[in-house]
């Protein structure tokens, strides 16, 4: 004999999701404002064209040198002076060590001389920061 | 006089329901616009600090040289930079081992040294090596 219960007060019960797309919009608003890109402006450079140029994977992992015209050197965001080349060493060891997967963007001026290429270049070599690539731009035609 | 008491009230509403489907089309066209600057360029890896002076084959070996004024010397000849990616190709073709030791001078512009870099990626040659110039 099993009673059955009929429930006839269904309850109603419902969360509201007319709102929801205000809040989504509300958070992705918040998020756009407070997410801050890092990005240096470094130098002035006037970059080479080429052709054959591949896309750096992540950005993760790169760090900018720029060499402009006038032969001066900023990485990421600190001057290095050309008579003080080695402390370009410390830093990019330094970097390295914080990402074993560090990849060196030169940012040179096209009418840099291949002097202070070449310093620099050797500096990231003793650094053991190996991998670079020359930032180039498209060329067309 | 009853045509006076007739409620003029008339609802006037913008209609909203379609706002966020304009929110999304603006949101896709700005998606679709943007372009992120990527950074592009020529890759290359350095040779190691303190290698030991491997002794590669003299024969192995295709010397390119940049001289001050820009000239581009393969194997001591002078040769136009447009043609590099030909010759390139071609010795590779002949030699598999060829590896290529770039040297510049410090008074070359970087822009012929990233032209005739150029040219080597363009002849897909892989074995690339930087030399250091001799100091003067």
């Amino acid at each position: 004999m099993a009673v059955q219960i009929k429930r006839k007060t269904k309850l109603k019960f419902s969360i509201p999701t007319a709102s929801m797309p205000d809040i989504i919009f509300q958070l992705l608003i918040f998020f756009m404002v407070t997410t801050v890109l890092r990005e240096y402006t470094g130098l002035q450079v006037t970059l080479p064209e080429a052709k054959k140029i591949e896309k750096l994977e992540s950005k993760r992992n790169v760090s900018t040198i720029w060499i402009d015209q006038k032969n001066r050197i900023v990485i990421d965001d600190v001057t290095v002076k050309y008579e003080k080349l080695t402390e370009l060493r410390n830093i990019a060891y330094q970097k390295l060590v914080d990402n074993p997967r560090l990849i060196i963007s030169l940012r040179v001026d096209e009418g840099a001389d291949m002097g202070v290429v070449i310093d620099v270049q050797q500096e990231l070599r003793k650094a053991n920061t190996l991998r670079v690539n020359y930032s180039a731009l498209q060329q067309v035609g | 006089m009853a045509i006076l008491n007739k409620r003029q009230k008339e609802d006037v509403e913008i209609p909203s329901s379609s706002l966020a489907d304009i929110a999304f089309l603006l949101l896709i066209f700005f998606l679709v616009c943007t372009t992120i600057d990527v950074d592009k360029g020529l890759k290359l890896v350095l040779p190691p600090p303190d290698v030991t002076q491997e002794q590669i084959h003299k024969k192995n070996i295709l010397n390119v040289l940049i001289n001050d004024v820009g000239e581009v010397l393969l194997d001591n000849e002078i040769v136009n930079v447009r043609d590099i990616e030909r010759i390139v190709r071609d010795k590779m073709a002949e030699n598999d081992k060829l590896i290529i030791s770039l040297k510049t001078t410090r008074l070359t512009k970087y822009r012929i040294y990233i032209e005739v870099l150029d040219q080597l990626k363009r002849a897909d040659a892989t074995r690339i090596s930087i030399a250091e110039p001799e100091e003067v």
